[in-house]
């Protein structure tokens, strides 16, 4: 069967030989016109008045337009809430952009688009989240807040009480292929648009507003994306729809691209975070009771900023089962870009609070961090899987059938906590134990350089909260030849989904994954899709093609199965062929011969995730169909004198249900874990007291290089089958192991803390600087 | 402005081409001559994304200007597989599963092959420090890594 093979991406032979096209790689037609912004250098102001007299006059330059000379919608936004593309009498932040330039080169756009002359009266500007507070600058009305139990009282009655901030910086996301888009005009105003998008039906419906037509006008094809990581779901909107209005105002192909400096000033990030917590525990290290205030910084408008905060607010527990816990967000508006998706999608940040208050609780107590995260997971539910492979688990908690799953802090039972037997097997094989006795050791006896090493657990909600969005369709063709063509809302970001889902139609009609061919994601295709996002896209789109296929195949079932007098229950499909008595029939041989009875060989399948239901003002409900597992060991060294710092040593053991890819999911793995540490510690945005993001290129943003890679990085998979029926009892893998680079945060605490006896209050990320100020704190 | 000619060789092939004084080599390779492998990651010499062999050395594209390209050689990416029989190093990428979007793949394959040409038996530190002007912001490099020192092994016992 094709499904859980470890087959190469399926455009990996494209890629190596350099002919895989992105959008920038479209070959289009000479006339093509391009185009750049003009940006705001204020980051909050009134337009007093606006000369472009000198871009009109640039070489090359064809028209300029401005939010006046728009002929339709001028918004960009994902929410309900409006977002101009251009900016109308106010500016919100450097960057945004104000007047749009449509040249012949794409040089020849950006050269003009400096020369504009915008006179602004400054106002009052925002930008921490303290003034956005003492302001009450916000979205919605006021915090919301999720709580279970009474945390407060929890925490007076218990035996210990600690306080404590932790302040995370954002993330860019650094997609090696910056944003782009092309559009080519069509007869009677149609428009195709190509876009480097994670979300095409978004991409479309926003053009067709610009435009001031309906969605059936717009097509929006996405072969791949050069990554997305969330970058790429809502801010790819002004790009499409200002090729999609120039191409219909100047009647040529338009196309589109950020240079990587513009990319970084315009485009929203992570969302940073300061989360203060207060912590009731007794003398073992279990935690009665947690309250967590987190201020969210939102920037200028809001985008997905409410999903992304209820989503850090869904994850402040992460894996520990805490009796009374209160969660309280504010969503705060600050002239800085507007932070969107990102990986993780507010998760990481949540998460990240929880597990500062298991590593401040541990040292407070003098106790192995590790040993007190596993005090206070959820109840083990490692046997009622229907195929758990490794079955470590029910050894730590009474039977859990007896006594039935905790719930979260929202209300939702974890049915499926695996975490205990995970965390067993990886401390047995990344040799935790001696490995933590050798590095206090080293500690020891060395002065200058000092080891860290930790163990994270990471528990992740997976749906989308919007619960409408768990949906997707899927559309597959039976060639008469016997090949196969199948497409679905998903799209490619090099996470190799289409490659996954490939598997997915071979195995359902038996054959080899080399006869199905791969298409870019087209609305056209498959309509009123979601965005390619919430680690969602096998899940949703894996279903909805087996769906589909399913379809096909029953009508191919009960057609051979009428002709050899047989049970098309008794038929089936494997090998390449079709198995009906005792006769295998060659799968191209049994289409032809359907196409020649003339029973239809395509079909749409669709797919709706079940049991969802969130309420996400009350904080109640079914938000996640299930949850994904994993746990990092991390062991880092820190020199003192500089606070430089580095990984040494990961170990991951990663939760895919019956993986549809082993290849596929260890990539994610390593390349999640790498970018979840790279935010923690390198990953580093400064801007100064005008607003100005200081930090707008690869040369002052630091991600992590292969010179980075830890010395030993072990990646295994925990092999178990998911609970719930997800295509093949698979599970979903782009977002999860993201957060297992937590550790490496942990252990560069654990190393910290051995200089000295205080806490060492580290915040993210752990530059060379933060470590070495942390190390003072740990002195004093 | 007026246009300069340029005559050079790309991948074994001369070729000629009219270019304006500004346009980096990487312009006129993606927008003039239709060789879309190398990719804009910067613009700045930070990522590698750009890579190509110019008389054998290593450089971003991004940071050389078309018009230095003339009587010289230039290998890019589209150059590196002999017809259909791809390079051990293409090989092992696809193997080793060492690419996920993509779009680092034809720089870091340049570069390793400049490595492996300089140096047939690199240590893995010397990869990992070889490679650190590549970014990739996908993988993680652990595939990347071993991608290239299975090349480096199988190149050597041929
Ligand atoms: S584009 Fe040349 S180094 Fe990044
Ligand atoms: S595979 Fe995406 S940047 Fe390397």
């Amino acid at each position: 069967m094709s499904v859980a093979k470890s087959l190469p991406h399926d455009a990996a032979p494209l890629h190596v030989t350099g002919t895989a096209r992105y959008v920038d790689d479209i070959p289009l037609p000479a006339n093509t016109l391009h185009l750049a912004f003009g940006l705001s250098e204020v980051a909050h102001g009134e337009i007093v008045s606006v000369d472009l007299d000198a871009v009109w006059a640039a070489p090359g330059v064809i028209t300029v337009l401005t939010a006046a000379d728009l002929p339709h919608e001028n918004d960009v936004s994902p929410a309900p809430l409006p977002e101009p593309m251009l900016a109308v009498d106010t500016v919100h932040y450097v960057g945004q952009p104000i007047f749009l330039v449509v040249a012949t080169s794409h040089l020849a756009a950006r050269k003009a688009a400096k020369l504009g002359r915008i006179d602004i009266k400054p106002l009052p500007a925002l930008f921490s989240v303290d003034e956005a507070m003492a302001a009450d600058s916000r979205f919605e009305d006021g915090p919301r807040i999720y709580s279970k139990g009474d945390a407060a009282q929890a925490i007076s009655q218990s035996p210990h009480i600690l306080e404590g901030s932790i302040e995370m910086g954002g993330q860019e996301h650094f997609y090696l292929e910056g944003q782009a888009a092309a559009a080519m005009p069509q007869e009677g105003g149609d428009m195709i648009v190509y876009s480097s998008t994670q979300h095409p039906t978004e991409i479309q419906h926003k053009v067709a507003h610009a435009l001031g037509t309906h969605m059936n006008a717009v097509r929006v094809e996405t072969r791949r994306m050069g990554g997305g990581f969330g970058g790429k779901e809502s801010q790819g909107n002004a790009l499409a729809v200002s090729c999609a209005v120039a191409a219909s105002i100047t009647g040529k192909p338009c196309k589109m691209r950020y240079d990587r400096d513009d990319d970084m000033i315009i485009t929203g990030k992570r969302h940073d975070f300061r989360i203060d917590y207060r912590v009731g525990f007794d003398d073992e290290g279990r935690i009665s009771g947690v309250e967590f205030l987190q201020l969210c910084r939102c920037g200028w408008s809001i985008d997905l900023s409410l999903p992304v905060a209820d989503r850090a607010m869904l994850h402040a527990d992460n894996a520990y089962a805490i009796p009374n816990m209160r969660v309280e967000s504010h969503r705060l508006k600050t002239n800085t870009q507007s932070a969107t998706a990102y990986r993780g999608f507010g998760g990481p940040q949540g998460m990240l609070g929880i597990e500062r208050v298991l590593d401040h609780v541990a040292h407070a107590i003098g106790r192995d961090p590790m040993e007190v995260r596993r005090l206070n997971y959820y109840r083990d539910m490692g046997d009622t899987g229907p195929g758990t492979g490794q079955r470590f688990g029910g050894k730590h908690s009474p039977n859990a059938e007896d006594i039935g799953p905790e719930t979260t802090h929202y209300g939702m039972p974890v049915e499926d906590f695996v975490l205990h037997g995970m965390t067993e097997a990886l401390v047995e094989k990344s040799d935790y134990f001696r490995r933590k006795a050798a590095v206090s050791e080293w500690n020891a006896s060395h002065a200058t350089l000092k080891k860290g090493i930790a163990l994270s657990p990471v528990k992740f909600g997976i749906s989308f909260t919007l619960t409408h969005l768990n949906q997707a369709g899927a559309l597959v063709h039976v060639y008469q030849d016997g090949s196969i063509h199948m497409n679905h809302g998903g799209t490619e970001m090099g996470q190799g989904l289409f490659q996954k889902v490939a598997q997915v139609a071979a195995a359902r009609f038996g054959v080899g994954a080399e006869q199905v061919k791969i298409t870019a994601t087209d609305t056209a295709k498959v309509p009123n899709t979601s965005a390619t996002a919430a680690s969602s896209g096998s899940d949703l789109n894996g279903m909805a093609v087996q769906a589909a296929c399913d379809t096909i195949r029953a009508r191919l079932a009960s057609f051979v199965a009428e002709r050899a007098g047989t049970d098309p229950a008794d038929v089936r499909f494997e090998d390449g062929a079709v198995h009906v008595g005792n006769q295998a029939l060659p799968f191209e041989d049994v289409v032809s011969d359907a196409y020649l009875a003339r029973i239809s060989l395509s079909s749409t399948g669709f797919y709706a995730t079940p049991k969802v239901a969130w309420d996400r003002i009350k904080g109640e409900g079914r938000p996640f169909f299930y949850f994904s597992y994993g746990v990092a060991v991390t062991e880092v060294v820190v020199d003192t004198l500089t606070g430089e710092n580095r990984i040494l040593r990961a170990d991951i053991l990663h939760d895919c249900g019956a993986s549809l890819n082993p290849a596929i999911d260890i990539g994610q793995i390593e390349g999640g874990y790498v970018q979840g540490a790279g935010w923690l510690t390198t990953e580093e945005l400064i801007w100064d007291s005008e607003g100005r993001l200081r930090t707008h290129a690869p040369s002052t943003y630091k991600i992590p290089a292969c010179s980075d890679r830890p010395d030993i990085f072990n990646v295994s998979l925990w092999d178990g089958e998911n609970r719930e029926k997800t295509v093949y009892r698979s599970k979903a893998v782009g977002e999860p192991p993201f957060m297992l680079g937590i550790s490496a945060h942990c252990a560069l605490s654990d190393a910290v803390a051995a200089c000295g006896a205080g806490y060492p209050d580290l915040n993210a990320p752990a530059t060379a600087e933060e470590v070495l100020a942390s190390i003072g704190r740990a002195r004093s | 402005m007026s246009a300069i000619a340029v005559s050079t060789t790309i991948n074994g092939d001369e070729v000629e081409f009219l270019c304006q004084a500004e346009e980096t080599l990487l312009d006129v390779l993606r927008e003039r001559l239709g060789l879309t492998g190398a990719k804009e990651g910067c613009g700045t010499g930070d990522c590698g994304a750009c890579s190509v062999m110019v008389d054998g050395r290593l450089v971003c594209a991004c940071l050389v200007l078309g018009a230095e390209a003339e009587g010289r050689s230039i290998e890019t990416i589209e150059g590196m597989a002999n017809g259909d029989e791809l390079h051990p190093l293409q090989t092992k990428f696809l193997e080793h599963a060492a690419l996920q979007c993509g779009v680092c793949t034809p720089g870091f394959l340049v570069a390793a092959k400049a490595l492996l040409d300089a140096n047939p038996d690199p240590t893995e530190e010397e990869i990992r420090f070889w490679l650190a002007g590549n970014l990739c912001r996908c993988t993680g490099y652990d595939k990347i890594v071993r991608a290239v020192q299975d090349a480096a092994q199988e190149l050597r016992g041929s």
